[in-house]
């Protein structure tokens, strides 16, 4: 028998991170995120690795950026404002094409909004929040083990497409203890970080290692000019999208609705479809664990086979519009959004009953 | 030394700081060059050039980042400090410098410049001082002098609308982390060398993980002062230096 700890989601992300051989955190306090700042203070100086409290979330971002132009893995966290502060170097990292790994461990918004849970940054960790239209691929767990198996999949990934990788949490996933198995995941090999500075004198090939995320204002090897260097990211993306697109599905073979949810909200959701189930009707639940790139194309043949669609949201409705995107106006898509709270305070939830009831009224 | 003539190299290019066409990039009588000259000569002297990380922050300056023989990471503006701080936490046997303006190291940077201050990290900040935003075309930054005409100040600095001089030198020696605090101008050969000095004596500092290292350097900027190269040296003498004194203002060799 695999042995199991009992551990909140958010104290997973240190563990994971270094069973992934990350010794390296930058971040600033938050709530409720500050169970992760707090375990990698505890653990890494144990470890021979470094923990630094910054000074802003800006600081957290770019000592990141600093961190990853190292090669090492590197890993930060915050949460919604935070998020906000973080954007001109999250950009500036993917145009430097360097791997890191960003935990966002979403709260109420907008602004100081609550320091509880919510699913209000979906937007604003698909879409990218700083310049230039960059892609990073978003994972989103639905449990504290899948924190700890999605944050291993990250460093992969980052390592991988040398990109930016967020994970999507939530107040809930964050707090929330639950048995853990710990293990170190295998993705296959990975190229060598010859990029990397470490000082002239200990590259290989004794050459200077430039990193550079204005490409417009210097260009230089190996892209010659600027839309050359963005047409090599256009690529990347693009193989991102056609590779990268995880999602798990249950009950969905004969549903006639099928609901759509994320992070916490998809653990309310399957309880909803289990009732459902119970009373003979058809629903299923579509779980999207990347939110970019999205599932689109399994929401797509779905629609053709005329189901219709719910999603279900901790927000005022974001998550709803990938939806719409996938269906391509070929179904219905509704939503059950924060309205739906059990009570209408920064601590209510979206709970199962609510999304069983908006189910009945679609049926 | 007998009657014998001591050759003394007066003029050329530093191996580390190579022939590329970034440097065509420098206003004429730009003073920038010159501080990544005297940088590449100290490091090359004091053999660390090898295992030197230079990060550059956004300015004029960041060119010479571009055409200087080191590993370089250009970071976002004002964050130089920042990804100084992760490159030496995590390679304490590299030498990390950072190389940024003024409005870049105390206006929008002014942040990850404290932090670096006040945590003490063993790096070593080059500022390069020429009192206005260079690349952008002259706008006031926190260094611009009282009654300086920059465009956004057409009327000249004032104390009611911008305030006073940021003294960024003596500020950084204020912090017990600092190792190292000086602030140089390069507007006659006495000046070059005693800031080649104070630069030498900064990467010494780190060197010997002392603490955080700083210098600051005067620095010309003919078209935005709308001066020519050689009244701007006279300028440094008459108005720059008067507001900004030259010295050490920090110098030991143990922080207790
Ligand atoms: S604008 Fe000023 S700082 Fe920039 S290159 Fe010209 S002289 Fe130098």
């Amino acid at each position: 028998m695999t042995e199991k700890i009992l551990v909140q989601g958010n104290e997973a992300v240190g563990l994971a991170a270094v069973s992934a051989g990350c010794l390296y955190f930058f971040g600033y306090p938050i709530t409720p995120q500050n169970e992760i700042p707090e375990w990698f203070a505890r653990e890494l100086p144990k470890r021979g690795g470094v923990f630094v409290q910054t000074e802003s979330e800006t600081g957290s971002i770019n000592m990141l950026y600093g961190a990853a132009s190292t090669g090492v893995r590197c890993i930060t966290s915050t949460s919604s404002p935070g998020w906000g502060l973080m954007q001109e170097g999250i950009s500036s990292i993917a145009g430097a094409e360097l791997p890191c790994v960003i935990v966002l461990v979403q709260r109420g918004g907008p602004g100081g909004g609550s320091i509880r849970h919510s699913q209000m940054d979906y937007m604003a960790a698909t879409r990218g929040g700083g310049g230039g239209g960059y892609k990073n691929i978003v994972l989103a767990p639905a449990s504290v083990q899948e924190v700890h198996d999605l944050i291993q999949l990250a460093f992969y990934l980052a390592d991988k497409y040398l990109n930016p990788v967020v994970m999507l949490s939530d107040g809930i996933i964050g707090q929330i203890a639950e048995n853990l198995e710990i293990k170190t995941i295998d993705f296959g090999p990975l190229p060598e970080k010859d990029w990397a500075v470490r000082g002239v004198g200990r590259q290989k090939d004794g050459k200077r290692r430039m990193i550079l995320h204005g490409r417009g204002v210097i260009a230089g090897p190996p892209y010659f000019t600027y839309v050359n260097f963005l047409d090599h990211l256009k690529e990347k993306y693009q193989k991102m999208a056609d590779t990268e697109v995880r999602y798990e599905t249950y009950q969905t073979d004969d549903a006639e609705i099928i609901l759509v949810a994320y992070g916490y909200v998809a653990r309310v959701a399957k309880e909803a479809v289990k009732m459902a189930r119970e009373q003979d009707l058809k629903v299923g639940l579509l779980r999207p664990i990347t939110l970019w790139p999205f599932p689109y194309q399994q929401i797509k043949e779905k629609a053709e086979l005329g189901c219709k669609f719910l999603a279900a949201e901790d927000s005022m409705g974001l998550l709803v519009d990938d939806v719409r995107i996938g269906v391509e106006g070929k179904a219905e898509v509704h939503l059950l959004d924060i309205s739906a709270r059990h009570m209408p305070t920064d601590g209510g939830m979206i709970l199962p009953g609510r999304v069983f009831q908006e189910i009945r009224r679609l049926l | 030394m007998n009657n014998s003539i001591v050759k003394e190299r007066a003029w050329g290019r530093p191996e580390l700081c190579l022939d590329l066409p970034v440097w065509g990039l420098y206003c004429p009588g730009c003073q920038h060059p010159v501080g990544a000259r005297l940088i590449a000569e100290v490091l090359d002297e004091l053999g660390i050039a090898d295992r030197a990380i230079l990060i550059i922050g956004v300015g004029c300056h960041a060119f010479s980042g571009f055409a200087l023989n080191f590993d370089v990471v250009s970071s976002c503006h004002g964050r130089a400090p920042d990804l100084a701080t992760a490159v030496k936490r995590i390679h304490p046997d590299t030498i990390v410098f950072s190389l940024q303006g003024d409005g870049d190291c105390i206006a929008i940077g002014a942040g990850p410049f404290i932090g670096a201050l006040t945590r003490g990290e063993m790096i070593t900040i080059i500022m390069l001082n020429n009192t206005n935003y260079g690349t952008t075309g002259g706008q006031l930054a926190p260094t611009t002098l009282m009654e300086q005409r920059t465009t956004t100040t057409p009327e000249g600095r004032t104390a009611d609308r911008e305030g006073y001089p940021a003294h960024v030198a003596e500020l950084a020696a204020g912090f017990k982390g600092t190792a190292y605090s000086a602030r140089g101008a390069l507007n006659n050969l006495a000046n070059y060398k005693r800031t080649k000095k104070y630069i030498k004596t900064a990467f010494q500092k780190q060197i010997n993980n002392v603490g955080l290292s700083y210098v600051e350097v005067i620095s010309a900027c003919p078209p935005n002062w709308h001066l020519s190269p050689l009244e701007s040296l006279e300028w440094i003498e008459e108005k720059v230096i008067p507001e900004f004194p030259l010295g050490e203002f920090k110098n030991v060799d143990r922080i207790e």
